[in-house]
C-alpha cells in the first residue's frame, strides 16, 4: 500500500513559483497603489462631471481631468516643485513615522495634532528663551531637542494611561488634541508672546538663530529638515527591524499574549512606543517651525497630524513605505497650485484626492479586520485591539 | 459487502474523478468517492490531505477543475452553497456559522423562513417544527433558547438542525469533534447514527483514528489530494490506518520505557489561582514532580488546568501557596524568569500565547530568547545568528516550511507546533510545562511531539503534562493526577491506573470511587 504513493509533486510547481514569488513580492505595495489609482480615477470623473464650473470649458469636459493632472505633473516637475515637495513631505514623513510605529505595535495614534502642536511650542520656547544669546549652533539642536521632547511628552500622557488604567489611547489621545491645542494657545498668546505687539504673536525664529538652514539652493524653503526626516527613515527602520526593541514593539502590536509570554514587558512598550510616536510628531512641528513657518499666532494649527494617519496607512507602517506615501501626498500638495493656475482645477482637490485614498485605504483595513475576526470569533475582539494590526495589514 | 450488493445499492452520490489544482498545489488529484444511503462515510486524512477542498467542491464553494458529480445518478452542476442545499446537500463547518443573540429556531430557519404571510415570519409555527424535528432526532435543543447562551456541544446541534430542517439528504461535518468534550462527542456520534438510519449519507471528516473506527461504516483515506484506499472499520485497525494516512508506519503507543525518577523538581503548595473573573477556580493545588518523570493532569477541560499552569509560569497572578522550583522559591516568577530558570512551556492555545502568526518562523523561534546572546547584542539583533539556529532547529525538528522566512501562519497546524516545541525544547530544562500539546495534530505530528517529550523526561526533565485527551495523558504519564474543580482529587500510578476509572474521576471527582473501584475489580 505504501508504495502507491510516489512523492507525486505537481510538475506545474516550477513555473508558477515564480510567479507567486513576484506576487508575494507586489502584495505589500499592490493595495496602497490601487488605493492611489481609484483616488485619481473618482478624482478625474469629480472634475469632468464639475468641469462646467471652470471657466472655458463645457459641462463633462472629459479633457479637463487630463489637463488637471498634467499640470500637477508639471507643478511638480520643476527644481521649484521638486523642492516644494520635499518641505510639503517633511513633516508628513516625520509624523507618519510617529504614527506608523503606533501602528506596528497595535496603537493608533491620533494625537498627532496636539504632539505637533507641543513639538511647535517646544522649539518656540527655546528659541524665544536662549534665541537672543546664543549662536545659532546651539540654538537649534537645542530647538529641535525641545520639540522632541515636547512632543515625546505629548505621547507619553495617553501612552501612561493606556499602560495604568487600560485608558483606549484612540480616546484620550483625541481628548488630548484639545488640550494641546489650548495649551498652544495659550502659550502664544502667553509666555511666548512677542511684548508690545498689537497683537499676540511669537517672535520670528529667524532673529532668535532657531531657523533651520536652507540646503537647497532652489525654490522655497528647502530647510534642514527635509534631511532630518530622510535620516528618521532608515532610524526608525533600523529601530523596528534590527532591535529587539523593534522586535518587542512588533510583536506586541502582533499578538499581546504571546508577547507577554516571551517575557516582553508590554505595559512598558506601550508608554516607550507612545513617546517614540510623539517625539516623531513632535520634530515634525519643530521643523515646520523652524523651516517654514517661523512664527505661530495664537490660532496655529494644521492637519499633519491627521494627513500622518493617511500616510502611515498608504506606507501600510513600513517606514520606507511611509517614505513613499509622504512624497507622493507631498508632491500633490506642491503642485496644486500649479494645478490651479494652468487648468483653473481648485487646489483643494488635493485634499479630495488625500481623502478619497484614505476612504479606499480603510476598506481594506475594515475588511482585514472582519477578515481577522471571522477567523478566530472567540478571541478579543474590540475594535480597537485589532484595528491598527488590520491597519498595518500584517496578516 | 459484496460486489453484488454493492451495486444493488445506487449511491446516492458520487464523485468521479474530482481534480482541483490550487496554484503549486494540486489540493484534489482524481478523487472517486460515493455516498450511500443511510451511511456514515469517513473521510480520514492529515490536514492538508484535500479533505475540506474535496468537501468544498462538493458544497459548490471551489468549482472543480475537472470530474464530475452524480446525484442519485444524474449528473449536477453545483453552482453555490444554496444550489447544494436546494440539492439537499448541507455541511456543518468547524466554525459555526450562527447568530449568537438570536434564538435555535430564529437561527435554524434564517434563510428559510416560514412566512407568515408575504412579511413577516412566523415564529410559533417555526418554533414548534424545530421543536418537533428536534424531538424526532432526540436532539436536546430547546428550540427558543438564545444561540449564545448554549454550549459549543449544543451549537453545533443546531448547525445540524438547520441543515435537517433543509431536508438535507447528505450532511457533511468537518471535523465536528474537534471543539467537543469526550461526552459531547458520544452524544454527537448517537445523533448522526440516528441520522443515518433515517436514511441520510453521512460524511465525517476526520484525522482522529478511533473515532473514525468507532462511528463509520466505511473509511477513505485521502493522502496528498489522492485517495489511498477504502477501508470499513471492521477489516481494519488503527495502525493501518494511520500507516494509509500518513505513507509510513506510524507509532501509535508511546514506547516511553522506564522513567529514571530522582529527586523532586517542582514541589506546589497549595496554590490558589483565580480566574479573569477574580473566581478562584484553583482553590489550593499540592503536587511534586520528579526530576526525569512525567505528571499527566487529566480533567474535563475547564476545571482550572488552564489557570493551574498559566499561574505555574508566570502569565497568571496566584493568589495564595508556594511554587518551588529545584529548590528555590520561584511563586510569583514573570514568564521570563521562569524561562531563565529552565522552564520550557508549551501553551494550549498556541496561536494566541505560542505563536505571532504574523511573524516570520525564525522570529518565532527566537520568541523567548531575543534579547539574549547570541541573538542580541544588547539592543542590537544578530540576524546572521537567528537564522543559522533556525536552521539547525527547522532541520532538527523537522519543521516543514519553504523557508525560515516564512510566514508561520502558511504552516500547518501539526508545522505551528513544531515551532513552538522546537523553541521551547532545544536547551538544558528542569521543567517541562505542556497544555495540550497534541490539540488539532494529526497523528505524524503526535507521534513526534510525544517522541520528543519522552526525550526530555529520559534527560532528566520533569515533566507537567496537561490534557483533555484522556488516551495522551494514560498513554504519556508516568504518574496520573485527575483534577476536578480545581483541585488534585486522586494521584494515580500511571502503569496501573485505568482509563474508566480515571474517566469517572474526572466526571465526578471521585465522590462515587468507592463504588466503582469496587465495580472496577469486581
Amino acid at each position: 500500500m505504501s508504495g502507491a504513493d510516489k512523492s507525486h509533486l505537481p510538475e506545474a510547481r516550477g513555473q508558477s513559483a515564480i510567479v507567486r514569488v513576484a506576487l508575494a513580492a507586489a502584495q505589500p505595495i499592490a493595495e496602497p497603489l490601487v488605493a492611489i489609482l481609484l483616488a485619481l480615477l473618482v478624482g478625474a470623473i469629480g472634475i469632468a462631471l464639475l468641469s462646467g464650473l471652470v471657466p472655458g470649458h463645457s459641462a463633462l469636459d472629459v479633457g479637463l481631468p487630463i489637463a488637471a493632472y498634467g499640470a500637477l505633473v508639471q507643478g511638480v516637475a520643476t527644481p521649484n516643485g521638486i523642492t516644494s515637495t520635499l518641505v510639503y513631505a517633511t513633516p508628513l514623513i516625520l509624523a507618519g513615522l510617529g504614527v506608523a510605529l503606533g501602528f506596528k505595535a497595535g496603537l493608533f495614534n491620533i494625537g498627532g495634532r496636539g504632539q505637533f502642536l507641543m513639538g511647535a511650542v517646544g522649539a518656540m520656547t527655546v528659541a524665544t528663551t536662549v534665541g537672543t544669546s546664543q549662536s545659532s549652533y546651539i540654538v537649534i539642536p537645542l530647538a529641535l531637542l525641545a520639540g522632541a521632547l515636547f512632543g515625546a511628552a505629548a505621547g507619553f500622557i495617553p501612552g501612561f494611561l493606556k499602560a495604568t488604567s487600560g485608558a483606549h489611547e484612540v480616546v484620550t489621545t483625541i481628548m488630548l488634541n484639545y488640550v494641546f491645542v489650548s495649551v498652544t494657545y495659550w502659550a502664544i498668546s502667553g509666555p511666548l508672546a512677542l511684548p508690545n505687539a498689537h497683537q499676540p504673536i511669537t517672535a520670528d525664529v529667524t532673529t532668535r538663530n532657531a531657523a533651520l538652514p536652507i540646503i537647497i539652493p532652489f525654490g522655497h524653503d528647502g530647510h534642514l529638515g527635509i534631511l532630518l526626516a530622510l535620516l528618521a527613515v532608515p532610524v526608525l527602520w533600523f529601530l523596528l527591524y534590527r532591535t529587539t526593541l523593534g522586535f518587542e514593539i512588533r510583536a506586541a502590536g502582533a499578538n499581546p499574549d504571546a508577547a507577554r509570554y516571551g517575557g516582553m514587558k508590554t505595559n512598558r512598550l506601550i508608554v516607550l512606543t507612545m513617546s517614540i510616536a510623539g517625539l516623531m510628531c513632535g520634530l515634525a512641528g519643530a521643523t515646520t517651525i523652524m523651516g517654514v513657518v517661523h512664527q505661530m499666532e495664537p490660532g496655529y494649527d494644521t492637519t499633519v497630524g491627521f494627513d500622518a494617519i493617511t500616510v502611515a496607512l498608504l506606507g501600510r507602517s513600513n517606514p520606507v513605505g511611509v517614505l513613499f506615501a509622504g512624497l507622493l501626498l507631498g508632491a500633490m500638495r506642491a503642485g496644486a497650485q500649479t494645478m490651479q493656475i494652468q487648468a483653473g482645477v481648485p487646489a483643494e482637490l488635493v485634499d479630495a484626492l488625500q481623502a478619497i485614498i484614505l476612504v479606499f485605504l480603510v476598506i481594506n483595513v475594515l475588511r482585514r479586520w472582519l477578515d481577522r475576526r471571522a477567523a478566530n470569533p472567540g478571541t478579543r475582539s474590540s475594535a480597537g485591539v485589532d484595528a491598527p494590526q488590520a491597519a498595518e495589514g500584517v496578516a | 459487502m459484496t460486489e453484488d450488493a454493492a451495486r444493488s445499492e445506487a449511491p446516492a452520490l458520487e464523485m468521479r474523478g474530482i481534480t482541483k489544482r490550487y496554484p503549486g498545489v494540486v489540493a484534489n488529484d482524481h478523487i472517486d468517492l460515493d455516498l450511500r444511503r443511510g451511511e456514515i462515510h469517513a473521510l480520514l486524512g492529515e490536514n492538508g490531505a484535500g479533505k475540506t477542498t474535496l468537501m468544498n467542491v462538493l458544497y459548490g464553494l471551489a468549482r472543480p477543475d475537472e470530474g464530475t458529480i452524480l446525484m442519485d445518478g444524474k449528473q449536477i452542476q453545483i453552482a453555490g452553497p444554496s444550489d447544494a442545499i436546494a440539492r439537499g446537500i448541507s455541511m456543518v463547518h468547524q466554525h459555526f456559522m450562527l447568530v449568537p443573540v438570536l434564538s435555535v429556531a430564529e437561527n435554524v430557519i434564517l434563510g428559510a423562513e416560514t412566512m407568515s404571510n408575504a412579511v413577516f415570519v412566523d415564529r410559533h409555527e417555526a418554533s414548534r417544527r424545530i421543536g418537533a424535528l428536534a424531538e424526532r432526532f432526540g436532539f436536546d435543543l430547546n428550540p427558543d433558547a438564545k444561540v449564545g447562551s448554549l454550549s459549543v456541544g449544543q451549537q453545533q446541534r443546531v448547525e445540524i438542525l438547520k441543515a435537517l430542517y433543509r431536508d438535507a439528504r447528505v450532511l457533511v461535518l468537518d471535523e465536528p469533534t474537534a471543539v467537543l468534550t469526550p461526552n459531547e462527542t458520544e452524544e454527537i456520534f448517537g445523533l448522526l447514527r440516528r441520522l443515518a438510519g433515517d436514511g441520510r449519507s453521512i460524511v465525517f471528516i476526520s484525522h482522529k483514528l478511533y473515532e473514525v473506527l468507532e462511528v463509520a461504516d466505511r473509511i477513505t483515506i485521502i493522502r496528498r489530494g489522492r485517495v489511498i484506499g477504502e477501508r470499513r472499520p471492521s477489516e481494519t485497525t488503527e495502525e493501518e490506518l494511520a500507516e494509509l494516512m500518513v505513507g509510513r508506519e506510524v507509532e501509535l503507543t508511546v514506547d516511553r520505557g522506564e522513567s529514571h525518577v530522582a529527586g523532586p523538581v517542582l514541589v506546589v503548595e497549595g496554590l490558589r489561582v483565580a480566574d479573569d473573573r477574580h473566581h478562584e477556580v484553583v482553590p489550593g493545588a499540592t503536587f511534586e514532580i520528579r526530576a526525569g518523570e512525567i505528571l499527566g493532569v487529566a480533567g474535563v477541560a475547564g476545571n482550572g488546568q488552564d489557570e493551574l499552569v498559566q499561574a505555574l509560569i508566570g502569565l497568571r497572578r496566584s493568589t495564595g501557596g508556594k511554587v518551588t522550583l529545584a529548590g528555590r522559591d520561584v511563586t510569583g516568577f514573570s514568564p521570563r524568569r521562569m524561562n531563565e530558570a529552565g522552564v520550557g512551556y508549551v501553551p494550549g492555545d498556541r496561536q494566541r500565547f505560542g505563536l505571532i502568526l504574523a511573524f516570520p518562523v525564525y522570529d518565532n523561534l527566537i520568541l523567548t530568547s531575543y534579547y539574549r546572546p547570541p541573538f542580541a547584542h544588547g539592543l542590537i539583533r544578530n540576524d546572521s545568528a537567528i537564522l543559522e539556529s533556525a536552521a539547525v532547529q527547522i532541520e532538527r525538528f523537522d519543521i516543514r516550511t519553504p523557508s525560515a522566512r516564512a510566514s508561520s501562519s502558511t504552516l500547518s497546524g501539526g508545522n505551528q507546533q513544531k515551532v513552538v516545541v522546537a523553541r521551547e525544547f532545544d536547551r538544558e530544562l528542569k521543567l517541562l510545562i505542556l497544555d495540550q500539546p497534541t490539540r488539532g495534530l494529526d497523528v505524524g505530528s503526535i507521534e513526534f511531539i510525544h517522541r520528543q517529550i519522552i526525550a526530555k523526561r529520559d534527560a532528566g526533565t520533569a515533566v507537567l503534562l496537561v490534557s483533555a485527551e484522556l488516551d495522551e495523558v494514560m498513554e504519556m504519564s508516568d504518574r496520573i493526577a485527575v483534577m476536578y474543580r480545581g483541585r488534585i482529587v486522586a494521584e494515580l500510578d500511571g502503569r496501573t491506573a485505568d482509563k474508566s476509572e480515571v474517566g469517572l474521576l474526572m466526571a465526578t471527582g471521585g465522590h462515587e470511587q468507592a463504588t466503582t473501584q469496587e465495580e472496577v475489580r469486581a
